[in-house]
């Protein structure tokens, strides 16, 4: 993920937080060979269009920078696949309506308390339960009732689960936290602040992957915890004020 | 029954389960192969598509790529895809980063088509079918160059997309994405040889 800080700092630094200087992000698309992710704002679709003609493989519209308008990119227009916040079923649906390939559930950026994360997780999942074994009038009320689209409400009715990847994101700091939106149904997760607000990034970043893969294997979980150094100090979600919680942005 | 596993270190992971339980037809058992000791119980194995820099990685961390390299020898059929076609490799080119598996006799260049704009869907023409096969290729890698025991299967323009080494299958684009289940046939004639 290429942007011009991580969560944590955004928060302190303030002011309006915009896509990243494209030369960073090129030099950062020459140093590695996995695939590069970048941020743009919400709404924001030219930030969008100069990170796919610069060649950034994903686009994350995301909520942890300033919302440029009140409507979201129309990602159906672009040749690169988005991933897009989301906090509910409602929105997750939005989303993919408007062609986002992946959600992921918002959380509270730049804390490193879970408990925004696992609160958004939970809701999704318990709302696509809820659809199990209703009638196709039943569907759709629900639709209705949390603004989405008709046929995606049904698709996850049938499929038991969002019809693109799901992550987690937004105060993963350790590998019991990513262990723990593993098991509750995540398909990965994403960490920014958590790793490199975090003593021993590198350590962190390597546990934390393993974690991932052995998200249902206590033992080695133990194992991978032990000896990272501090994990980021963090910021209970809960004591922050309203005008700077971040998950709210969007709809 | 057979039993097909699917490496699930990284990538595609449940797509490919699933191409692979359709092509079955429930006479089969697919699994999700996570640590050392799951490979050897296997019939054939998947390498499902994904970022090959983190597969290789993982394979290293567990011990599983020997365990790999042991059951292409002992002559299990492999279907490799995508970034699976790169880790059976016996070289990448001018990348240092991934640890080739040397199980095929083929360089690879990675993502030879550029970055995911640069994605596409193409008409191939297949050694041994009869009518063009449509592959999605996905900052898919190319074969450039292939050695004698290397079967050729399709090309696109001077580079090849589809190989056959003896019990390995290599294919640059995700066979597991589409309805049609040629590669996943061929697969299956390995399995009963």
């Amino acid at each position: 993920m290429a942007l011009h800080a991580v969560p944590a700092d955004i928060r302190k630094m303030g002011g309006v937080a915009r896509m990243a200087d494209p030369a960073v992000i090129e030099s950062i698309i020459d140093a590695v060979t996995i695939p590069v992710m970048a941020k743009a704002r919400i709404g924001h679709f030219v930030e969008a269009q100069i990170l796919e003609a610069i060649g950034v493989d994903m686009v994350d519209e995301s909520e942890v920078l300033t919302p440029a308008d009140e409507f979201h990119i129309e990602k159906t227009k672009f040749a690169i696949p988005f991933v897009c916040g989301a906090r509910n079923l409602g929105e997750a649906c939005r989303r993919i309506k408007e062609g986002a390939a992946m959600i992921r559930t918002k959380g509270e950026a730049g804390t490193g308390d879970v408990s925004q994360a696992v609160l958004h997780m939970r809701k999704i999942q318990g709302q696509i339960k809820s659809l199990k074994g209703m009638d196709d009038l039943q569907l759709m009320k629900v639709a209705r009732e949390i603004e989405a689209d008709l046929d995606l409400v049904v698709e996850c009715a049938r499929m038991q689960r969002l019809p693109v990847v799901n992550f987690a994101a937004g105060g993963v700091a350790t590998p019991a936290d990513a262990a723990l939106m593993m098991q509750l149904g995540a398909d990965g997760v994403f960490v920014g602040s958590g790793i490199f607000k975090s003593e021993e990034p590198a350590a962190m970043a390597s546990a934390i992957v393993q974690a991932v893969h052995h998200y249902d294997q206590p033992e080695i979980l133990a194992r991978v915890s032990k000896g990272l150094g501090a994990a980021m100090k963090g910021l209970d979600a809960a004591s922050i004020p309203e005008g700077e919680v971040l998950q709210t942005r969007g709809w | 029954m057979t039993r097909i596993g699917v490496l699930a270190l990284q990538g595609d992971v449940s797509e490919h389960v699933l191409a692979m339980q359709r092509a079955l037809f429930g006479r089969g058992e697919v699994l999700e192969i996570r640590r050392p000791g799951e490979i050897s119980g296997c019939d054939g194995l998947v390498l499902p598509g994904g970022e090959s820099t983190s597969i290789s990685r993982q394979l290293e961390i567990s011990g599983m790529a020997q365990e790999l390299k042991a059951a292409a020898r002992s002559g299990m059929p492999i279907l490799a895809t995508c970034a699976g076609l790169v880790l059976v490799s016996r070289e990448i080119e001018g990348d240092a980063k991934v640890r080739p598996l040397g199980l095929m006799d083929i360089k690879v260049d990675r993502n030879a088509f550029g970055p995911q704009r640069e994605s596409f869907e193409a008409d191939l023409q297949v050694e041994g079918f009869d009518r063009p096969y449509r592959a999605v290729f996905i900052r898919a890698p190319a074969i450039v160059d292939v050695g004698r025991r290397v079967q050729v299967l399709a090309r696109i323009g001077e580079v090849v997309v589809g190989a056959r080494q003896d019990n390995l299958l290599a294919l640059a684009f995700h066979p597991e994405l589409t309805e049609d289940m040629r590669f996943h046939q061929i697969f299956q004639k390995m399995l009963e040889a």
